[in-house]
Formats: structure tokens, sequence, C-alpha cells
């Protein structure tokens, strides 16, 4: 009889959510802490050190100094230049492509199921299989691009596209948008869905032409959905490694070297890991301000539900 | 003329959009099924007239003397197999039970956790790669499939868990108030109430982790040496060293693109609600 008791107590106070919460969320929160957060802490801890693998006799505690130093690194510089133009450039063509495309998607047309649907492909593609198959594309020698425009006269001999900066910086560009811009159709996609058509309909009745609906109606409707969007993608952008490892390798000249590639090289494979953590700390500010907004719009909306 | 230029516009459009979004895929298929000697002349022929397996074979079969290893290749399908199969499980489990506390039993910080949810999918990798090695290393866990399991289970979860806590917040509470009247405890409803009505938000997040898991690809490069590496590895691998043997590297990318295209075609509903359940409401 008493061992029901302290059974059935036992069972309410593990009933009381306060308690059940805790307990259901503690093996996630603790995976979560250990793979996350630890390592994000131990990162910081690490940048302010030097710890050279190859020479461990100089292991010390530096402060900033790895920072002061990635602010005179010429090749850190160039790979964060090279990576706000990556993702600024990717996020431009993601939205005004994005758009474009919703716009069409939303329109009444046959298959129009169908069309919608191949947008998943892009997105679910594993991010390596598209690195390699653009780099097949873009090959010198047999590559389908150069095929292509041969065939179309547009050049006349078959290039290298990835030894010229402009152009392996273009093309992987291209590859990029390729997978990232259904993303943005889907959201925005969603987003036109939620216009009632009523809206339409009144502003034909007041002569708008279709140019000037879309400018007055759905634009500034799907604005909020479209910031999400380019916040993401831009965050993105700055995560981007295999694609450029595996196109570029981040050449030619560094042009394409975004600075995870310089993270890598540095930490891996010159074995400097307390300045490798430094330069992705130090990139990661930049990404802060984005994310931040994102985070703040992201709270409005949990606090609502 | 309007009437008449619109539609075909409109055709033209989708037109564009379907090849601009097929072609590149359809190309990587084509080659993956095509004789090298086809794809070699110049003008290019794009549709070949006679196809072949033998690069699908070559993957799966020693021919003798063929740079891919077969028995790397078989390995590291294996390894990717059963390191998103588990992930999946994990965080199936955890993450269900994660967001049913947060989304319903309010305790404290629970809105606190839904914010960070959404922070630590932010977080960039190569920010926490660099101490994970450290770790792992000191853990004996590098180059093992245990490794790659729990380091992709946390990376996915805060997901599963974000998209999980919208699917519960938006089944009506009365059930299971009816249920608790009943005397079914908290776990009780969840299990006999709630779940039942979840299938579809279950589906969502089971392909989500699934597709997140199987094609990650920078902690697997960083983690992993030979016997844990898996396919993504393994196709990066190819296509930096083996210069020449593009057709092969085709084959395994059409392969690898298999189990998350099909799958997110198939359920295609679930992965665009998944998508928009963030920013669209």
């Amino acid at each position: 009889m008493n061992t029901s008791t302290t059974k059935s107590r036992f069972q309410l106070a593990f009933d009381n959510p306060r308690i059940l919460g805790l307990a259901l969320s503690a093996p996630a929160m603790l995976a979560i802490l250990s793979v996350v957060l630890i390592p994000l802490v131990n990162s910081l801890w690490l940048s302010l050190q030097q710890r050279d693998l190859s020479r461990p006799q100089e292991n010390a505690f530096i402060g900033l100094k790895n920072y002061v130093d990635l602010l005179g690194d010429p090749r850190y510089l160039n790979s964060l230049q090279a990576t706000i133009k990556f993702s600024s450039f990717s996020v431009l063509l993601e939205i005004l492509l994005g758009v474009a495309i919703a716009v069409v998607l939303n329109q009444n047309f046959r298959g129009r199921g169908f069309v919608r649907g191949l947008m998943i492909l892009p997105w679910a593609m594993p991010s390596i299989v598209n690195a390699a198959m653009w780099k097949w594309i873009y090959n010198a020698d047999y590559g389908a691009l150069n095929a292509l425009l041969t065939q179309l006269h547009v050049i006349e001999n078959y290039q290298v596209w990835l030894a010229n900066p402009q152009s392996a910086t273009i093309l992987v560009i291209l590859a990029n948008v390729w997978k990232e811009t259904p993303f943005t159709v889907i959201l925005v996609l969603a987003a036109l869905q939620t216009i009632p058509d009523d809206l339409y309909e009144a502003s034909r009745v007041d002569g708008a032409t279709e140019w000037q609906s879309f400018l007055h109606i759905t634009l500034p409707l799907i604005l909020p959905v479209l910031m999400i969007a380019a916040l993401l993608q831009f965050i993105w952008g700055f995560q981007t490694f295999e694609l450029v490892y595996i196109v570029t390798g981040g050449g030619p000249f560094s042009t394409t070297e975004l600075t995870t590639l310089r993270v890598y090289a540095t930490t891996f494979r010159s074995l400097r890991f307390g300045y490798g953590a430094a330069m992705a700390y130090l990139t990661s500010l930049i990404v802060l301000i984005p994310a931040i907004v994102y985070i703040r719009s992201a709270y409005r909306k949990v606090v609502e539900l | 003329m309007r009437r008449t230029l619109k539609p075909l516009f409109l055709y033209l459009a989708v037109a564009g959009i379907v090849i601009w979004t097929i072609a590149p895929y359809l190309w990587l298929i084509i080659s993956s099924l095509s004789w090298k000697i086809d794809l070699l002349t110049v003008p290019l022929r794009w549709i070949p007239t006679r196809l072949t397996l033998e690069n699908y074979y070559s993957l799966f079969f020693d021919r003798g003397g063929e740079s891919v290893n077969v028995q790397l290749f078989i390995h590291s399908l294996g390894n990717s197999s059963v390191i998103a199969l588990f992930t999946t499980t994990i965080c199936l489990i955890l993450g269900v039970l994660a967001a049913y506390a947060i989304a319903r039993l309010r305790f404290k910080g629970s809105n606190f956790l839904v914010l960070g949810m959404m922070a630590i999918q932010l977080v960039p990798p190569i920010i926490l790669v660099v101490p994970l090695y450290v770790i792992m290393r000191q853990m004996d866990l590098l180059d093992k499939r245990i490794g790659l399991i729990l380091v992709n289970t946390s990376i996915v979860l805060p997901l599963v868990i974000w998209l999980m806590r919208g699917y519960f917040a938006s089944i009506p509470t009365d059930l299971e108030d009816a249920a608790r009247i009943d005397g079914c405890t908290h776990l009780g409803a969840l299990m006999r109430v709630i779940l039942p009505l979840s299938g579809p938000g279950l589906v969502s997040v089971m392909i989500f982790a699934f597709i997140a898991s199987w094609n990650e690809y920078l902690y697997a490069f960083i983690f992993t040496n030979v016997d844990a590496k898996t396919l993504p590895v393994l196709i990066g691998e190819f296509s930096t060293k083996l210069g020449l043997e593009y057709l092969r590297i085709a084959a395994a990318g059409v392969l690898a693109s298999l189990p998350p295209v099909l799958l997110a075609l198939a359920f295609q509903r679930f992965i665009i609600r998944g998508l928009t359940a963030g920013a669209v409401k």
C-alpha cells in the first residue's frame, strides 16, 4: 500500500508540466549542447590562443592577436571579399529568378502541379552531387557548356572557363543559384497563394496594368517572405564549402577561395587550429547582423503563436 | 492580339523554367548511361544513340585494374545508409519528446528554447568543425559511424524540434484535455491522442532528417577517413582525384541523389509545408 502511494506520487510529480517538460526536452538539449554549444564556446577559447599542431611547444594564450593578424592577412581578406561577392550575387539572382519563377508558376496552366513539384529536385540534390554535376558541365574539353555555346555559335572555340577568374566566379555562382533558387520559389509561391484574388480584381477595375498590380499589390505582400529568403540565403552563402572546393578548388588565383576554404586550409593543412578558429569567428560576425534580424522576426511569430 | 499572346508567353516561360530546372540533372543521367567514346565527340550529340549500364556496373563489380575501388563504393553506400537511418530514428524520438514538451507543457524557458532552435540553425558548421574534431579525437570518435550519427543527430534536431513543435501547436487541445480528464497522463495523451493525429508531421520530419543526414558533406569530410567514409565524401574524392572518370562519377552521383530526390518528389507536399512553416504564416 505504501509503495503504491509513493509510486503514484512519483507519477504525479512526473506528470507535472514543469518537471515533465524538462525531462522530455533534456535528451535533445543534451545532444545539442554537446555538439553545438560546447564547441561554440570551445572554439572562441581556441581562437584566443596560438595552437599550431606542428609547433606544440609554442602553444600559448595570446588574447586577440589572431584577430589582429587576420585584419592584416591579405589571403584572408581576399577570401572574405570573395565570399561577400559570392553570397551577395547569389542572393540577388536567387531573389530575382525566384520571384519571376514563382509568379509564372502561380498562373493557371496545364501541368502546373507537375512543374511546381519539379522545384523540389535541385533542393533535394546532395550539394556534393550538384558540385560534381556542374564541374562536369563546365569541363573544358568535353563539357556540355562548351558544346552548347559552340553549337549556338556564341563562342567559336572551346573555352577553359574555370581558368579565367571572372568566368569561374560567375559559373560557381550560377551553380549555386541553380540549387538554391527553388527554396525562394517555394516560399514565394506559398506567399502568393495567400493573396486574395479580390485585390487583383479591384485593381483591374481601377484600370491598373498587370505590372502596376504586381508592384503595388504583390510585391508589398511578399516582401516579408522575400526578406527572410534573402537573409537565410545570404547566411547559407557564407557556409558554402563543397561547391567551390570541388568545382574550382578556390582557384584560379584564389578568386573563388571562400572563407570556408581558407579556414579548412589553415586548420587542416597548415594545422593552425587557433588561427583557423579565429578566422571562422571573425567571418561569422559579418552574418551575425542578418542572423539577428532573422531571429527577431522569427521571435515575433513564436510570441504570436 | 493580347489574348493569344499571353498564353504563348506563359507556356514559353514555363518551358524555360522546366528546361532550366531539369536540363543539368538530365545531362548527368544521360552521361551516366553513355559510353565514354560517345561523349568525347565534337560536336557533341545530346541524345546518345546507344546506352549502357557499364558505368553503374563498374561501381559494384570489380572489372580488374579500374581506378574506382569497388569495395570502397559499396562500403560508403552502406555507411551513408546506416548513418542516415540511425540519425533519422534518433532525431524522431528525441525531437518528438522535446517538441511536445515545448509545444504543450510550457515549462520555464520553453519559449527561450524555441528561439534557441532557430538561432542554432544559423551557426556556421565551419566554426564547430575545429573544436569538434579535437573533442572527437580525444573521445576516439573520429572515422566511426557512431561519431557521425551523434554529430548529424545534433545538427538536425533543432529543425526537427522546430517543425514538430509547429505541428503539435496546430492540433487542437480539446481531445488531449478530454483524455486528461479521463485520467490520462501527459505522456499517455502524447502516445494515444497526439501521435496518432501527427502522421503527416512525423513523415515530413523523418524525410527532412533523412535527407539532411544523407546529403551532409562537411562533417563527414573532416571526421572520416576510411572506415566511416560516406557516399558524398567518396564522390568528392572521385571528382577531385579521378580527373578523367567523369562518367563513373556521374553514375555515382545519380545513385547518391536518387534517395533524397525520389523521397522529396514523392512527399513534396510535406516538404513544401515544412520549408514554408518558418517563413510564411
